[in-house]
């Protein structure tokens, strides 16, 4: 595999919604943002695009991807969109990053967008849900907001986790997002206002979870000598992995945790894994990409993380799954300070702050959830079932 | 310029057969909760599926007990739009004796709070059947 560096990155300020502004023109404002970065880049060193979106109902255009590309002028490069649930944007990025490392092509252009403000957000909400199972899952109550609640009901169960813990993800997001102009919901909150906002599926409320967004986000991709050419400071992706489960939460099964290479069996004598309360996807991902990269202990050798927090309690669960603290101290580590940011005053007693940041920008509960939309520089797209996690360094 | 914005109506009847899983819903009917085991290894799934997910051999069905207990829950307040007006709702996933997967379901007949992880439930079956998996839901035991 040739070595594959990111030489740029454009995004759109993820909104509510943009009316005023259709796919192709949210695409297009990232691209130029991206290209922008980079002078000596031309097009005519790009040699295809992948796009992303998740919803064929939120878009309800079909081939929206290729109408992207073509309005991008990209026209007669190679195209191909990508879905692959939460986790499409990263899966973006990967295929990307693949169709460089293969040789394949010398440089390419990783694009995604969702426009979800199209329905309301019930609908919205609805359209999601069409992603579990429609004979057993969506017809019981079709929203994926009851099922996380789900999970991390467990998650509190086996663990003693609590809404306490989980509502200072919130906190941390919402306040990193001061720090980052493109943040679409950056405020100072408190615990105790996150959890008296509205409840939504108990225990989850409103400041919990990440909102509907219309955005696109653009990665440039290439090789080393197309990078050396146009960027002073490319950036190496030295690891990418990817996982999936089963797609009904009840067919999950309760067996052996999979152990990263810090890890040993005996830590995990007890645990039946992943049950419903372990992503075993997003540690699959994970292994994958530490591997790659030779990262043999995340907590000591990564700067910082940016993670899926569609929900507060993914990202709790989420620092379990990518190895930053063992199976069942995800409460205890945000609790200890290590994923805020340093020297930013959250308004919380926090012994270890800033170790290993985790969702400097905001994440997306703060920047927002434009589903296919997240190849951004970041590369922040995990879903449920299917994981991606990429690693930078 | 403002955006011109128009409304856009968009519906659609699909025909969707339940093919393999067929005999679970018809199971509803006749207050029968049918998971499946495989004929290979044995493996047993409180929601069916024909093919084993562990060793890909065939599964048989198989009758459920009519009593499992809570392995999680939650309360929606919302919901997508076509369960909002069935809100607030209790959804659970339930574990049974003797299966090695779990059931999602909906648990009725007891207040948000007085819900465990642990707690017997017993299912119940609609006398009219709508041939969804909604024709099943639990109670406290
Ligand atoms: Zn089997």
């Amino acid at each position: 595999m040739s070595p594959v560096y990111m030489i740029s990155g454009g995004i759109t300020k993820f909104a509510k919604a943009h009316p005023d502004k259709d796919f192709r023109l949210m695409v297009k404002e990232a691209y130029d943002y991206a290209l922008r970065d980079v002078p000596p880049f031309s097009k005519d060193m790009i040699d295809g695009a992948v796009g992303s979106y998740f919803s064929d109902h939120f878009t309800r255009q079909l081939k929206a991807a290729s109408m992207a590309q073509d309005y991008l002028g990209l026209c007669p490069k190679p195209s191909k969109r990508i879905e692959g649930g939460g986790a499409t944007g990263g899966l973006c990025f990967q295929s990307a990053w693949e169709a460089v490392a293969s040789g394949r092509m010398n440089c390419c252009v990783a694009f995604g967008f969702e426009t979800m403000s199209r329905v309301n957000t019930w609908k919205g909400n609805e359209f999601i849900a069409l992603a579990s199972d429609t004979n057993f899952d969506f017809p019981v109550g079709g929203f994926y907001t009851g099922y996380y609640a789900m999970m991390v009901r467990r998650h509190m169960h086996e663990y003693g986790t609590t809404v306490e813990q989980m509502a200072m993800v919130s906190v941390k997001n919402h306040m990193n997002a001061l720090y980052n102009l493109y943040a679409q919901k950056a405020k100072r909150l408190t615990i105790k206002q996150v959890r008296e906002s509205p409840m939504v599926a108990t225990p989850l409320t409103m400041e919990d979870i990440c909102t509907m967004s219309d955005g696109a986000a653009v990665c440039i991709l290439a090789a080393e000598d197309v990078a050396a050419k146009v960027c002073n400071r490319p950036v190496k992706i030295t690891g990418v992995g990817s996982g999936s489960d089963a797609m009904r939460m009840a067919d999950r099964p309760h067996g052996k945790v999979i152990l990263l290479a810090h890890e040993r069996e005996s830590d995990y004598a007890h645990l039946k894994y992943p049950g419903v309360h372990s992503f075993r996807g997003g540690r699959m991902a994970a292994k994958l990409a530490y591997e790659m990269a030779g990262i043999r202990n995340p907590i000591e050798e990564l700067s910082f993380v940016e993670l899926h927090d569609a929900y507060t309690s993914s990202e709790i669960q989420t620092y379990e799954d990518l190895g930053l603290c063992k199976y069942g101290e995800g409460g205890k580590f945000v609790e200890s300070g290590v994923p805020f940011m340093p020297g930013v005053d959250y308004g919380l007693e926090l012994p270890k702050q800033g170790r290993l940041p985790v969702n400097p920008s905001g994440g997306l509960l703060a920047c927002g959830h434009p589903v296919g939309s997240s190849p951004s520089g970041s590369c922040r797209a995990p879903s449920r079932s299917i994981w991606a996690t990429t690693s930078f360094r | 310029m403002d955006p011109l914005i128009i409304n856009d109506h968009y519906e659609i009847d699909y025909r969707h057969s339940y093919a393999e899983d067929s005999p679970f819903f018809v199971g509803l009917s006749k207050g029968q909760l049918l998971g499946s085991r495989c004929t290979a290894c044995g493996y047993t799934y409180a929601t069916p599926r024909s093919h084993c997910m562990e060793c890909g051999a065939p599964t048989a069905w198989h009758e459920l007990p009519l009593t499992g207990r809570v392995h999680t829950y939650t309360t929606c307040h919302y919901g997508g739009e076509q369960f909002l007006k069935e809100t607030p709702f209790t959804l659970i996933l339930v574990e049974f004796d003797g299966a090695d997967t779990l059931f999602l379901s909906r648990l009725k007949d007891v207040e948000p709070h007085g819900v465990r992880i642990g707690m017997p439930v017993l299912a119940r079956f609609a006398k009219t059947p709508t041939y969804r998996v909604t024709d099943v839901w639990f109670e406290p035991v």
